[in-house]
């Protein structure tokens, strides 16, 4: 156990400093895909807070993702940049808020129920920003400018630099999966595992549940939020389909293929599943096939739901590690 | 607005509502008796709309397509339970999200493989092709009321099968007592993979008779499943009665929607399921 | 007699046309244990769940130093201090033994400024956590997973989840149950003890606890008291006598 303590201590920060020399390697294509990568860990951890360690299965989490990248293209001026310091900050605020106004609704459903009304209410979004002008309908709105990140006069950040964008999501990623661990590792953190685990004996031990997983649902939607911030930044546009259900889908599929329950899975599934997508859809490794890049992801979804249910992170500790679970218990 | 507009709107709210019953009854007896989300359904109501279209321009014939479909869709129904639903069951909703969502995946791309990703149209069969008129310049289509008419049959005909059969009560108790009804000797498995087909088969249907009304495109699947789900969340989980009030409560709500408030009439919906599950969370006809 | 605690007036549950508890009228004291029997099926767990706020009764009122907290959620009402233990055992089988009662101990303290410090460094939640489990007995197996435990381990970190919440009330539902005769042995005399500083209702089927325990005890058939009293006055009623067939090997034992 001191042992399994020790690596977790050590090796989020030898796996940071190895992310962050990568751009001195390579420049160009690998590094955008790393960064998407990296976006997607923020999502899938955000998700991973509320399926691995809250109990609670949302199918519509894409809807915070999609509604901070539409923030963003909304707030900030047409044709210029705008600033990172109040769009960040609005676009996770507004993220939160709603999380919090359909988290008093559907956290009074459980089970299958909450499943379905989850994504009930991020479709309900998504049909505001295709039916509505809002939005920019089913096109979407371009960002021409990428948000500025100045202090006074000096440019701390230049979001325009592959490498600097790269560092600054690099960043964020590394603040959420530290800033998820301790909050996990708290009391509230423990009180959430306890509601997933036996979510009745923790409200007959006096514990105000329904506010717990109210909390949980918002800080996971302000960080979806933040996740769908930054890859609204990277594409340099908006359309319906970022906070489509099916984005919803591939975010469980990350958190499940990471091995949910546990914050490294997420970020692996999230690697993993970028990766694939990169490789099924290679056209010049799969030729016509790859326009089909879905079918071999459908059979793999399936074959994990099947036979993978505690993903990759599960299958480690096949090979004798410790059980995953046991994360945060002993941090 | 006169009566008459009136009175169209209403024959296609409840039109519509119906086709909803058709598709959502399928889900709600699959939630109900297996405990199974299943995130395909809408999958099957687009396979028979597919179904229909190909045997259709095949035979000429919209109502030999359907004839034709309607057994391949069972077939299609027992295999999948057979294959994948089974081993379900016992497992996760989470899990069950995964696996029909990966299903949704694979469906998508086999009809893009077969069918491609263009746009059809159904022909309205000749003869049922022509229109009661109304007033002077409005009529309604005989179409539409003949669509209606089959899903207020076939509605019966559940109500009866579940009522009054002896599969219906194995189904009943199924749905209460599982162990119950397999130490009775009935064959639970059997029961399962046919309830299972039985709701594939009125979602491709749907898909099939609705064909000519709307046209036959590649992600119509999934809009129908939102909407079902709505309907089971107001209805409540398991409740055919249930899901027979919401789907004609959402129909008629989109359909008036539309006409009345076009901006917000995808709102609609939602704001019904919220008042509701903000009234009784369990569904209207939903058990606490 | 010192004034009750917590006292029913009329409790009534209907599930549907069933009447699982009807009109049901007891006190609970502190320094008395308040027995409860009766045959399967005569609402003693139903009782219990209207108690705690598990279930909402259907009419009647549960007073608690006063106040009708009938219709509270059941996380209002343990924090008022009425802790319950379950039939079927009911504890966080992944968690650590130590976990599970830190947890229960947590519960007690405001937690809306712990997010950022780790659960463990509060002493006093530690402490409280510790001396639950030391009553129970449990102390030697505070790092074990619970679900490694015994059947009869568990029975005990039930309970000692329900001390840790600190309640003035105890509500215990069968709390022998599946026990071997030495773990009973220590139950009995844990719940002895408590009996001093706690109001205490217990639902046993074992004789030789119950009569060991009771102050107080209330027979309760079909949802419905049939008599209620001290232990002697139960013993000799001809209701009881009459009512319970075979009663006689368990009431003269």
């Amino acid at each position: 156990m001191m042992q399994g303590g020790a690596i977790n201590r050590w090796l989020p920060w030898v796996v940071i400093g190895l992310l962050a020399l990568f751009p001195m390697v390579e420049s160009n294509f690998y590094m955008q895909l790393l960064t998407k990568v990296l976006i997607m860990a923020i999502f899938a951890m955000s998700l991973d807070l509320l399926v691995g360690y809250t109990g609670l299965v949302s199918f519509g989490h894409a809807a915070y993702f999609g509604l901070a990248g539409y923030a963003l293209a909304l707030m900030g001026p047409k044709y210029e940049a705008a600033s990172l310091w109040w769009t960040l900050p609005g676009a996770m605020g507004i993220c939160v808020a709603f999380a919090l106004v359909t988290g008093l609704l559907v956290l009074r459903t459980r089970g299958i129920y909450f499943i379905m009304v989850t994504l009930a209410f991020a479709q309900m979004l998504y049909f505001v920003f295709h039916d509505t002008k809002l939005g920019g309908g089913s096109d979407g709105i371009y960002i021409y400018a990428k948000p500025t990140m100045n202090f006074g006069e000096t440019v701390l950040v230049n979001l325009e630099k592959l490498d600097q964008f790269y560092w600054l999501v690099l960043f964020f990623t590394a603040g959420t999966y530290f800033l998820l661990r301790r909050i996990l590792g708290s009391s509230f953190g423990r009180a959430l595992m306890g509601i997933k685990v036996n979510e009745h004996r923790m409200r007959a031990l006096g514990f105000p549940v329904f506010r717990y997983q109210l909390a949980s649902f918002g800080l996971a939607g302000g960080l979806a939020g933040l996740a769908g911030y930054l890859a609204a930044v990277q594409f340099g546009f908006v359309n319906p389909e970022i906070l489509s259900w099916h984005q919803s889908g591939a975010v469980l599929m990350m958190v499940i293929l990471g091995g949910m329950g546990t914050l490294h899975g997420a970020v692996i599934g999230a690697f993993a599943f970028v990766l694939l997508q990169e490789v099924l859809s290679n056209q010049a490794w799969f030729g016509i096939a790859a326009k089909h890049w879905q079918l071999a992801m459908g059979i793999l979804i399936m074959l994990v739901a099947l036979y993978l249910p505690q993903g990759l992170a599960g299958l480690m500790t096949k090979f004798g590690r410790k059980p995953a679970t046991e994360e945060a218990v002993d941090d | 607005m006169d009566l008459a507009f009136v009175l169209i709107q209403l024959l296609n709210g409840l039109q519509y509502g119906l086709l909803l019953f058709l598709v959502s009854s399928g889900l709600t007896l699959v939630f109900g008796i297996m405990g199974i989300i299943n995130l395909a359904h809408g999958s099957f109501y687009m396979v028979g709309a597919y179904l229909a279209w190909s045997l259709a321009s095949m035979t000429g014939n919209l109502a030999t397509a359907i004839l034709l479909a309607i057994p391949l869709t069972v077939v299609l129904g027992m295999g999948l339970e057979r294959l994948l639903f089974r081993h379900l069951y016992s497992r996760d909703h989470l899990y069950q999200v995964l696996l029909t969502y990966g299903l949704i995946l694979v469906f998508e791309e086999l009809r893009s493989l077969i069918w491609g990703d263009d746009v059809h149209g159904v022909a309205v069969p000749a003869l049922l092709n022509a229109s009661i008129p109304l007033t002077e310049n409005l009529s309604y289509p005989v179409y539409r009321l003949a669509i209606s008419g089959v899903c207020l049959l076939l509605a019966l005909a559940l109500y009866f099968l579940i009522q009054k059969t002896r599969l219906g009560m194995m189904i009943r108790a199924g749905a209460s007592n599982r162990d119950m009804v397999q130490s009775l000797g009935i064959d639970i498995k059997l029961i399962y993979t046919l309830v299972f087909a039985l709701g594939v088969a009125l979602a491709a249907f749907a898909g099939m008779i609705n064909a000519p009304l709307s046209s036959v495109t590649p992600n119509m699947g999934s809009h129908v499943l939102i909407i079902c789900f709505v309907v089971v969340v107001i209805g409540g989980i398991g409740s055919v009665k249930g899901a027979m009030a919401a789907s004609l409560m959402i129909g008629l709500a989109e359909t008036f929607g539309q006409v009345l408030v076009p901006e917000v009439a995808g709102m609609i919906v939602y704001v019904l399921m919220a008042i509701v599950l903000v009234w009784r969370p369990e569904g209207l006809f939903g058990r606490k | 007699m010192t004034e009750a605690i917590l006292r029913t007036e009329g409790l009534t549950k209907r599930f549907g046309g069933l009447v699982a508890v009807s009109d049901v009228s007891l006190d609970l004291h502190v320094g008395e244990v308040h027995v409860v029997i009766g045959p399967n099926g005569a609402g003693k767990s139903t009782l219990t769940n209207l108690l705690s706020g598990d279930l909402p009764a259907t009419s009647g009122r549960v007073m608690l130093d006063g106040r009708d907290i009938a219709g509270l959620s059941s996380d209002q009402i343990s924090r008022m201090g009425v802790g319950r233990s379950y039939q079927k055992t009911n504890i966080f089988l992944p968690f650590t033994v130590f976990e599970n009662a830190r947890l229960a101990a947590q519960s007690r303290t405001p937690n809306a400024l712990r997010v950022f410090s780790r659960a463990e460094q509060y002493e006093a939640i530690n402490a409280l956590a510790g001396v639950a489990l030391e009553s129970a007995g449990l102390a030697h197996r505070a790092q074990r997973v619970a679900a490694t435990l015994s059947h009869g381990e568990q029975r005990q970190l039930e309970i000692a989840m329900c001390l840790a919440t600190q309640p003035r009330v105890l509500l215990l539902d069968e709390p022998l149950a599946g026990m071997g005769p030495h773990e009973s042995q220590r139950m009995v005399e844990l719940i002895g003890k408590l009996r001093a500083e706690h109001a205490i209702m217990l639902i046993e089927h074992d004789m030789d606890a119950v009569f060991a325990l009771a102050n107080r005890l209330t027979v309760m058939v079909n949802g419905e008291v049939l008599e209620t009293g001290s232990p002697e006055q139960v013993r000799s009623s001809p209701a009881v006598q009459a009512a319970y067939l075979g009663g006689e090997e368990l009431l003269h034992e």
